[in-house]
């Protein structure tokens, strides 16, 4: 693990979550600092949905 | 794709210079194109009466009894279910209707024009609140007020108007917005203001002041008496962005208590069609969810615009009454909807957020990229016919209806 990675994680650690909001809850309830974004993958991760999509300039 | 974006600012630029002016009440059998005796119009798109929930065979029964073609509800059920009747969507005829949006030869229909474009739309007038219609009540008192509209406050209604040259509507709606109104489940401000433009006319067209006196007290006892106005001045707005080769804008959102549908410009007449889903609010005293009837209704065509649960920034009171939680959330429903849209309107602006246009022009694209469902704002019929109003809620249009138009759109560009 590099010098900047161990630092990171020496100190408070604070966090930004991005999709599932189970972990933001987990790391809520240990008391760590999260911020949560809401974000899901396009057509909600149907591939043939997002590659029109793609294709029709979405 | 280049053709797309230019449909639709094509298909935007025809809703924001749309010029909807209330120029008319006149009797449906005579202005509506196409609709005769026996033909039932109905909210949502096409549906048989098999398929038909609670409220709307309600709804249906007591129709048929108020045009005379059934001398009571039993009669009129058993003529219904042997096909004795036509059942057609509103939007087929340039009609709406809130919840189940019965509309039928004799009724005085709100006539809007759509002055930019010369289109017109039709609406009948909003009963009041309570055991109405609209919500599937049928009894004496129901009919009774349905006669009285058709007889009396219709005509009279229609002649106020008349004299008064019309009622230019973009403005109402501008001021409503200022006022707290969203224009689906919050009505109160701009039912006041076209009180205020139409009160003079109906006392002067008035021959009998035990009459005008009762007109008045019928729009000033009505919170959600412009409801009615503001649908048929959505759909003259939709209808004139209609058929735009290209277009991804949604023309129309409508639910007829079993079926959700949505048009979309640039794909026809088509319906795409999932099953509705229950509205998510508060009950009045003494019902729950356990009563509740799925949602339902052609007033939908307001959050097409813009307007109802889209402008739920302008209205933290509707917020609190349909369940969707503290005034300083509103602004997030009209936030997330600004995902979905293709522009804001620069007329039709929400002074508590900085005078943000209302979010104008839902592209299916956008939808389904986000997964962000059209919010609308709604009330919420009893389950069983006859009974009316339970509460208020918010529902989400299904995303099925979305992901079938953008497959249909995509073919229609040549796109697999």
């Amino acid at each position: 693990m590099s010098g900047t990675i161990k630092d990171l994680l020496a100190g408070p650690v604070k966090v930004v979550n991005i999709g599932l909001e189970g972990f933001e809850a987990e790391l809520s309830q240990q008391g760590v600092e999260v911020v949560q974004v809401d974000w899901s993958p396009p057509a909600g991760g149907d591939p043939k949905l997002a590659d029109l999509l793609s294709k029709l300039g979405a | 794709m280049e053709a797309i974006e230019k449909a639709n600012a094509l298909t935007i630029e025809r809703i924001l210079t749309s010029d909807p002016v209330l120029i008319d009440v006149q009797t449906a059998r005579d202005v509506v194109p196409g609709l005769k005796d026996g033909m039932i119009l109905h909210a949502g798109p096409p549906i048989e009466w098999d398929r038909m929930c609670g409220p709307m065979k309600g709804a249906i029964t007591g129709i048929a009894v108020y045009e005379g073609w059934a001398s009571d509800l039993a009669d009129a059920e058993t003529k219904a279910a042997a096909g004795a009747f036509e059942f057609h969507p509103n939007h087929h005829f340039d009609c709406v209707g809130p919840m189940t949006g019965m509309t039928t030869v004799s009724q005085p229909m709100l006539v809007v024009e759509n002055r930019t474009f010369g289109n017109r739309a039709y609406c009948a007038i909003n009963e009041g609140l309570g055991k109405v219609m609209r919500f599937g009540g049928n009894d004496a008192e129901v009919l009774d007020r349905l006669r009285w509209l058709r007889d009396d406050f219709g005509p009279a209604l229609g002649a106020a108007i008349r004299h008064n040259g019309g009622v230019e509507l973009k403005n109402i709606i501008a001021r409503g917005l200022t006022m707290g109104d969203e224009m689906h489940q919050r009505n109160v401000a701009c039912s006041g203001l076209i009180l205020r433009a139409l009160a003079p006319a109906l006392a002067e067209t008035a021959t009998d002041n035990a009459a005008l006196a009762k007109a008045l007290a019928f729009i000033a006892g009505n919170d959600q008496f412009f409801l009615n106005i503001a649908m048929a001045m959505g759909k003259s707005i939709t209808d004139a962005a209609r058929g735009i080769e290209g277009s991804s804008i949604v023309t129309a959102m409508s639910r007829n208590g079993t079926d959700f549908g949505i048009r979309v410009s640039g794909t026809g007449d088509a319906w795409f069609v999932a099953p509705v889903e229950m509205p998510e609010g508060l009950y009045f005293p003494g019902f729950s969810e356990a009563d509740a009837n799925p949602d339902m209704g052609d007033s939908a065509i307001v959050e097409t615009i813009g307007l109802g649960g889209f402008s739920m920034g302008a209205s933290p009171a509707v917020a609190g009454f349909v369940g969707a939680g503290s005034a300083s959330d509103a602004g997030n429903f009209t936030r997330a909807m600004g995902e979905v849209t293709a522009a804001e309107s620069p007329e039709w602006t929400i002074p508590a957020m900085d005078y943000l246009g209302v979010p104008t022009g839902i592209d299916i694209r956008l939808v389904v990229d986000t997964g962000l469902a059209p919010t609308i704002n709604t009330g919420i019929a009893h389950r069983k016919p006859g009974i009316g109003q339970v509460g208020a809620g918010v529902v989400k249009a299904p995303m099925g209806c979305f992901t079938q138009a953008l497959t249909a759109f995509a073919d229609r560009m040549g796109v697999s």
